[in-house]
C-alpha cells in the first residue's frame, strides 16, 4: 500500500500537470468550487422566480426545475457534452461541459432550497415590510432573503458537499478528475484495486465528512445566536 | 382624513365586508370592535391595501387609494400599521428595525433617521434597548418597538390591528399607555381591539361590526351605557359576565 | 442542424436496445428498493439502539457511505470487492451478471444510508410527550411504540423515503460506468452506432422523467391521503 501511495500520490493530486492538463484532486476541488460559485447566483434568481407573484415567470421556471430534478445528472452531462458544441459552435472541452452541467443541475436544486427558505418564513415578515412602504424587491432584499438564506445555510453547505460528489461524473466523459485518475492508477498498478479505490473513498470521505462537520458547527452556532430556525423538541426515541 | 364609501369585499362566496361606509376625521381616535370573524381586521387592512376590495371606494385625504396613478408603496409609507404579531425583523437590531424603511425609501438621510428613531424609542421607553435584537425583548417591548417603527416615517394616520391580543396580560398595560399618549398628541388612529378600557377612556368613537357590516357607531359613553342594536347588547353582555352567558 | 427522427424510437433495432435498457433500469430500481429499505431500517435501528457499539456502527456507516460518491462506490464494488472474495465465490460471481449484481449492491448500500437517516429523523420527530402520554394512560413501551409512535413516524417518514427512491432511480444511471446494460449504457451504445444522439437522449430523458413523475406523484398522493396530523 505504501509504495502505491509513494509512487502515485502526485498523479492523484494534480494529474499530469504540468505535462498535461490539470487533474486529480485539485481539479475536483476547482470544479466543485467554481460550480458552486456560479450556481449560487443562478439558483438564487431561479428561487426568487419560483416564488414570484407573476405567473409568466413562475410557471416556466417551475417546469424547468421539475425537468432538471427529474432526470439524472448524467443525462444533463450527456446533453451538455453532445449538444453544447452545436449550439455554441465551439468544441467545448470536458471541463467546461462538466462545469456547465453542474451549474445548471445545482441551480435547480438550489432554487428549491431558496424557495423553501423563503416560504418557511412567517408571512407577516413580507407583509410588514410592504406595510412600511418597501417595494417587493427591496422587501425581499432587506427583510426576507437575509433571514431565508441564513436559515438555509446548512442546506447550502450540504449542496456544496453534493457538488463535490457530483464532480465524479466527469469520469464518464473522460475528465481527469480524481475518480478518473484513480481508475488510471488501478490500470497501471493492476493488482491492487482494493487499495486504490479504498484510498479514493477515503479521500472523498475526508473532504465531505469534514465539510458536513463544518455545516453542523454552523448550524449549532446559529442556533446559539437565536437566529437559527429550529424548535427542538426532545425526540421520542 | 379617511373615507370609506360602500366598501365591499368577498372571499370567494363569503361576503367579508358588507357596504361599509365610514368617515374618520383628522385627530379622531376610532375603536373598531366586534366578535371574531366580524371583518374588523379585514376592514383596516383594506385601507393600506394589504387586502383588496371588490366594491366601493376608500379615500385617504381625498385621494382614492386604488387610483392606478398612485404608487402603493408611497401610500403605505404614509400610513403607520401595527400588527397583532408585532412582526419585527429578527435579523436587525431594534433601531435598525425602525430606520430600515426611512433609509431604503430615501425619505431621510441615515443619520436623521437614526436620530428620529432614537427619539421615538425614547418616547416608548425603550431607548436603552436600541442595539438589542428582537429575540431579546419581551412581547410588550417588541410591540412598543413596532409602534416606534411605524411612527418613524411620520405618518399622519396609524392603523392598529389588535395590538395587544398576542400579549401576556401583564404586558398589555405598557402598550396601551403608549397608544394613549399617541392619541393625546393628536394622532389619527383606527384601532381594532378587545380592550374595552382603552375604548372607554381614549376613543372618540366606537364602531361595532358583526358579519362584515357596521351595526352601531357611537361615542364610548353611548356605546357602553346605551347600546342600541340587539347584537351589540349581546356582545357587551358576553364580555362583562362570561359565566352567566346562556346557551351559545 | 439537429434533425429529429422519431421513427427510430418507435420500432427497429435501436428502439429494442433502448427499451431493453429501460427495463434493466427498472429492475435495478426494484431490486435496489428491496435491498435498501430493510438495510436502511436496520441501520436506523442501530443508530437508535441503547448499545454504544451498535450506535457507533450505525453512525459510521451513514457518515462514511454518504461522503463517497455513488460512482466511487460502483468502482469499488466492481473492481475491488471481487478481489476480496475467496476464489470459489469469485468464480461464481463472474459466472453471473456481475455488472448488474455490483450495480444493485452499490446503489442499495448507498441509498440505504440516506434512508436510515430519514427513518431515524421520522421516529425522532414524534415529540417525546407522545410517548409520555401513551405511558401515562397505561400502555407498555412496546405498545406505545406500536400504537402511538410508529404510526406517526411512518407518516413523517414516507415522503422522504419516496424522495430517496427518486434518487435511487436516478442513481441507476451511474451503473453505466461499470458496463451494466441499463438505459444510460444503451443510450451510449445507440449513440455510437447510429450517431442519433438527439433521439436517444430524448427517449432516455422522457423515460427518466416519466418514472420520476410517477414516483413524485406517489409522494403527493400519500401526503394527501395520509396527512401528518400535528397539534
Amino acid at each position: 500500500m505504501l509504495e502505491l501511495i509513494d509512487k502515485y500520490w502526485l498523479y492523484f493530486l494534480i494529474g499530469q500537470y504540468p505535462g498535461g492538463p490539470l487533474g486529480g484532486l485539485v481539479l475536483t476541488l476547482i470544479l466543485a468550487s467554481l460550480g458552486l460559485l456560479l450556481s449560487l447566483p443562478l439558483g438564487l434568481a431561479l428561487g426568487l422566480m419560483r416564488v414570484s407573484p407573476w405567473r409568466w415567470l413562475r410557471l416556466p421556471v417551475t417546469g424547468f426545475v421539475y425537468l432538471v430534478r427529474g432526470i439524472p445528472l448524467l443525462m444533463v452531462v450527456f446533453w451538455a457534452y453532445f449538444f453544447l458544441p452545436s449550439i455554441t459552435g465551439v468544441k467545448t472541452n470536458q471541463f467546461w461541459t462538466m462545469l456547465i452541467a453542474l451549474v445548471v443541475f445545482d441551480a435547480a436544486y438550489l432554487a428549491e432550497i431558496v424557495r423553501a427558505g423563503i416560504q418557511g418564513l412567517p408571512k407577516g415578515q413580507m407583509e410588514c415590510a410592504r406595510a412600511l412602504g418597501l417595494p417587493y424587491l427591496k422587501a425581499m432584499r432587506c427583510v426576507v432573503l437575509p433571514q431565508a438564506l441564513r436559515h438555509s445555510l446548512p442546506s447550502l453547505v450540504n449542496q456544496f458537499i453534493s457538488t463535490i460528489k457530483e464532480t465524479s461524473l466527469g469520469y464518464i466523459i473522460g475528465l481527469t478528475e480524481v475518480s478518473f485518475i484513480a481508475n488510471q492508477i488501478n490500470t497501471l498498478a493492476f493488482t491492487k484495486p482494493v487499495e486504490v479505490f479504498g484510498i479514493l473513498g477515503l479521500t472523498y470521505f475526508v473532504l465531505c465528512f469534514g465539510l458536513s462537520r463544518f455545516a453542523h458547527w454552523v448550524e449549532r452556532r446559529m442556533a446559539r445566536q437565536g437566529l437559527g430556525g429550529r424548535i427542538s423538541t426532545k425526540p421520542a426515541a | 382624513m379617511i373615507e370609506l364609501q360602500n366598501v365591499n369585499k368577498w372571499y370567494g362566496d363569503y361576503h367579508a365586508l358588507v357596504d361599509v361606509t365610514e368617515t374618520i376625521t383628522s385627530g379622531e381616535v376610532v375603536v373598531v370592535c366586534g366578535p371574531s370573524g366580524s371583518g374588523k381586521s379585514t376592514l383596516i387592512r383594506t385601507i393600506n391595501r394589504l387586502e383588496e376590495i371588490q366594491g366601493g371606494h376608500i379615500l385617504l385625504d381625498g385621494r382614492d387609494v386604488h387610483d392606478p396613478r398612485l404608487d402603493v408603496n408611497l401610500l403605505r409609507a404614509g400610513i403607520g400599521f401595527v400588527f397583532q404579531q408585532f412582526n419585527l425583523f429578527p435579523h436587525l437590531t431594534v433601531v435598525d428595525n425602525c430606520t430600515l424603511a426611512a433609509v431604503q425609501l430615501k425619505k431621510m438621510a441615515p443619520a436623521e433617521a437614526r436620530e428620529r428613531a432614537m427619539a421615538l424609542l425614547e418616547r416608548v421607553g425603550l431607548a436603552h434597548k436600541a442595539q438589542a435584537l428582537p429575540a431579546q425583548l419581551s412581547g410588550g417591548q417588541q410591540q412598543r418597538v413596532a409602534i416606534a417603527r411605524a411612527l418613524t416615517l411620520k405618518p399622519p394616520v396609524m392603523l392598529l390591528d389588535e395590538p395587544t391580543s398576542a400579549l401576556d396580560p401583564e404586558m398589555v398595560g405598557e402598550v396601551l399607555l403608549v397608544m394613549r399618549d399617541l392619541a393625546k398628541d393628536g394622532m389619527t388612529m383606527v384601532c381594532v381591539t378587545h380592550e374595552m378600557g382603552f375604548a372607554r377612556e381614549v376613543a372618540d368613537r366606537v364602531i361595532f361590526m358583526d358579519q362584515g357590516a357596521v351595526l352601531e357607531r357611537a361615542t364610548p359613553h353611548e356605546f357602553f351605557n346605551h347600546p342600541q342594536h340587539a347584537r351589540t347588547q349581546k356582545f357587551l353582555a358576553d364580555i362583562r359576565s362570561p359565566f352567566e352567558h346562556g346557551a351559545a | 442542424m439537429i434533425q429529429f427522427d422519431p421513427q427510430m424510437l418507435l420500432a427497429g433495432q435501436y428502439h429494442d436496445m433502448l427499451v431493453a435498457g429501460f427495463k434493466m433500469s427498472l429492475q435495478y430500481l426494484f431490486y435496489g428498493l428491496c435491498l435498501s429499505l430493510p438495510l436502511g431500517l436496520l441501520i436506523a435501528l442501530c443508530r437508535l439502539s441503547p448499545f454504544k457499539l451498535l450506535r457507533a456502527f450505525g453512525t459510521s456507516y451513514v457518515e462514511v457511505v454518504r461522503s463517497i460518491p455513488l460512482l466511487a462506490h460502483m468502482l469499488f464494488w466492481y473492481f475491488g470487492v471481487p478481489e476480496m472474495l475467496p476464489t470459489a465465490l469469485k468464480e461464481v460471481l463472474y459466472e453471473s451478471p456481475v455488472e448488474s449484481i455490483c450495480a444493485v449492491l452499490a446503489i442499495s448500500v448507498y441509498v440505504a444510508a440516506y434512508m436510515a437517516e430519514d427513518i431515524r429523523s421520522g421516529i425522532r420527530a414524534v415529540p417525546a410527550v407522545q410517548l409520555e402520554a401513551a405511558r401515562a394512560i397505561g400502555l407498555s413501551y412496546v405498545q406505545a411504540m406500536r400504537l402511538v409512535i410508529l404510526p406517526q413516524a411512518l407518516r413523517l417518514t414516507v415522503p422522504p423515503l419516496i424522495s430517496q427512491t427518486l434518487n435511487l432511480w436516478k442513481g441507476t444511471s451511474i451503473a453505466t460506468v461499470i458496463g451494466a446494460a441499463e438505459l444510460m449504457y444503451e443510450v451510449g451504445q445507440v449513440e455510437s452506432q447510429s450517431f442519433r444522439s438527439f433521439e436517444a437522449f430524448a427517449f432516455a430523458s422522457v423515460a427518466y422523467l416519466t418514472v420520476s413523475l410517477v414516483i413524485t406523484g406517489l409522494a403527493s398522493w400519500f401526503q394527501h391521503r395520509y396527512p401528518v396530523r400535528t397539534m
